[in-house]
């Protein structure tokens, strides 16, 4: 780049060597000032392209495209103004039963998650010998991926033949359908959620739960506070931020339930979700409108509202966790 | 307290205030919390257990009653079977994950870096600003944008090609912050001054003062990287409707799409495809576990 600049100088004016070196001089300090000027703006400068490019304008498009009526299918596009979101919220019952469905699962993975992610995360919290083949053993989940922990769980719940069903057997319970019916598919697809990323909270709860000074244990246990007491009353408020920031992640995450619903279904026609839709979620419809129906205006609309949804949610476990854990 | 990765070698360790016996009690594990503790280890291992063992066993094996519970030896068949299978195609799923993830990791690691740099220690106008466009970039779910990404894919016609799953994802907002946050605190201003002193333009400084403090952080973001883009799937699902161009996560669903659900085959394509990240975590899981537990991982 400065070799650029310097073969671009001004010919003519040679001759006179000091005046040569002061030029020179001159120009290197030209240069650095705009080194240090623009540097910064092109280093920062590769994400604003991705993002521009990638993120920002399918966005402002997503907006557009849900107001008019584009499909491959038709040969004009018309703008239709709301009237999707009209028909998506007052007349579209399965974009409402995949709402139900996502909330159902999101609750059904979230709350266990994260609680049993305290308790082990309490556990790790002790004086142990081995504690780093403990933390690897329970981080080891997150190196499958959705698609495998979805392949390795369908198996443990088919019908016939499953694991879970040989566990049911041997307590005297009859075999379940776990595709067929509404819950128990949610409960199968949230273990399939939680067994990936328990382990994962755990690991970030037990880093928060190391930065509390111990002090404030010994001091309780002093007046005589349990371990349960301590538990609720030092470590749950302390933890309060991470708790959120958790809550937040889990939310933004479990609203986007994709991969693990999908491939519970074998075989063609995963994306419906089960023979009556009982384990679609707002994604998976997302895709059935626009690659199956070729509705896309119809799809903008149905993107942006899991959108606000997903917003709508995080700040309400926002104010909720703030909530709980001010109370104590 | 660990060591964890993250913390820049810069900062003082943390003193450890000596503990009392009393205070030794307090920490003492109870045998409640060694049975929460094994029950926990069971329950994460036993899937990856499993895999191996319905892996290794004939497909009638696999669905009989009970369960089997132990392996058996019929492993490398299985693997061979899936490698031949011609509609997942996983051994070209295999190559283009491997390429895939590669870029992109070292994409990341190197605008990363520079731009981490930058908000840490440089001035600029409009900082403040940009950096809020990264936060909130990264709250935003890749669905909002899916279908204008797809028609933006089709129009570049590249539907079914690597670049699709590549290039949108060559730098995100995660990167740029884990490392400015991690060049604030382990670059000393004095060493960049003294740098600038000797003549050094800003791109010397990042590679000789900037890089080498940040390699230790620098790892750590290759290595989540990585693990995050082999398993990505909601995105190449989309893009890659062709089986005879997947990544390898495609190859497992054209797997759970096949007609006759060949358990065997279908749970050696899982071995198959966990192995390199299984490896990755042997050797670098002590880094990976201290990235997450700064806090540097997100979903």
């Amino acid at each position: 780049m400065s070799l650029d600049l310097h073969t671009a100088a001004p010919p003519g004016e040679g001759g006179d060597p000091h005046r040569r070196a002061r030029d020179a001089r001159r120009r290197r300090a030209s240069l650095s000032r705009l080194d240090l000027k623009f540097s910064p703006y092109l280093y920062v400068l590769p994400f604003f392209v991705i993002f521009a490019v990638f993120s920002a304008y399918p966005i402002g498009y997503t907006v557009w495209i849900a107001l008019t009526d584009r499909s491959p299918m038709n040969a004009t596009i018309s703008f239709v103004g709301l009237d999707n979101f009209v028909e998506l919220l007052t007349e579209d019952p399965q974009f409402w039963n995949a709402v139900g469905n996502t909330f159902g699962m999101f609750v059904l993975s979230t709350v266990p998650q994260l609680m049993l992610a305290l308790l082990l995360a309490n556990a790790l919290n002790r004086k142990l010998r081995a504690q780093t083949f403990f933390r690897m053993a329970i981080a080891m989940p997150i190196i499958t991926s959705t698609a495998v922990v979805a392949l390795i769980f369908s198996m443990i719940y088919a019908k016939e033949f499953g694991l879970a069903n040989w566990l049911l057997d041997l307590v005297g319970i009859d075999p379940i359908d776990w595709r067929a019916n509404r819950l128990a598919s949610w409960f199968a697809i949230s273990t399939m959620v939680d067994w990936r990323w328990i382990g994962y909270n755990a690991l970030i709860y037990l880093a928060a739960m190391q930065s509390i000074s111990k002090d404030m244990y010994e001091a309780a246990s002093l007046d005589g506070a349990s371990r349960r007491r301590q538990f609720w009353s030092i470590t749950i408020p302390q933890l309060r931020p991470t708790i959120i920031f958790t809550l937040i992640v889990s939310t933004i995450g479990g609203l986007q339930l994709f991969t693990e619903p999908l491939m519970f279904t074998s075989g063609a026609g995963g994306i419906s979700g089960g023979s009556e839709g009982q384990f679609q979620t707002i994604t998976m419809y997302l895709l059935d409108v626009m690659n199956t129906r070729f509705r896309w205006g119809y799809a903008g609309a149905v993107a942006l509202v899991l959108f606000l949804l997903i917003a709508l949610m995080s700040l309400v476990n926002y104010l909720f966790a703030r909530r709980i854990s001010s109370d104590k | 307290m660990t060591t964890t990765t993250l913390r820049p070698p810069a900062r003082p360790a943390r003193k450890q205030p000596r503990e009392s016996h009393k205070a030794d009690r307090l920490w003492k594990a109870t045998p409640l919390t060694w049975l929460g503790l094994v029950l926990g280890v069971l329950l994460s291992l036993f899937p990856f257990y499993w895999m191996i063992v319905i892996a290794s066993r004939t497909n009638d094996a696999a669905n009989s009653w009970p369960p089997p519970f132990l392996p058996g030896g019929k492993l490398g068949e299985n693997i061979q079977r899936v490698l031949e299978n011609g509609d997942a195609n996983i051994v070209k799923g295999l190559m283009n994950s491997f390429l895939v993830s590669g870029t992109i990791t070292v994409a990341t690691v190197f605008f990363g870096s520079l731009a981490g740099f930058a908000f840490a220690k440089l001035r600029f106008r409009g900082k403040n600003a940009m950096l809020l466009v990264i936060l909130a970039s990264m709250m935003v779910p890749i669905q909002l944008g899916v279908l204008p990404l797809y028609i933006l894919m089709a129009e570049l016609d590249w539907l079914n090609t690597m670049p699709s799953v590549t290039v949108p994802f060559l730098i995100g907002g995660f990167g740029i912050f884990m490392m400015r946050q991690y060049a604030e605190q382990a670059v000393p201003n004095e060493l960049i001054e003294a740098a600038r002193v000797d003549g050094c333009s800003t791109w010397r400084v990042y590679w000789h003062v900037v890089v080498p403090a940040l390699r230790p952080a620098a790892a750590v973001l290759g290595l989540l990287t990585f693990m995050e883009q082999w398993n990505q799937f909601f995105w190449p699902f989309v893009v890659l409707a062709d089986p005879a161009n997947p990544t390898v996560q495609i190859s497992l669903r054209s797997l759970n799409t096949a007609y006759f659900a060949d358990n065997s085959q279908i749970f050696a394509g899982t071995l198959i495809a966990t192995l390199p990240l299984f490896v990755v975590f042997v050797l670098f899981g002590r880094q990976i576990i201290g990235g997450i537990m700064e806090g540097a991982v997100k979903s």
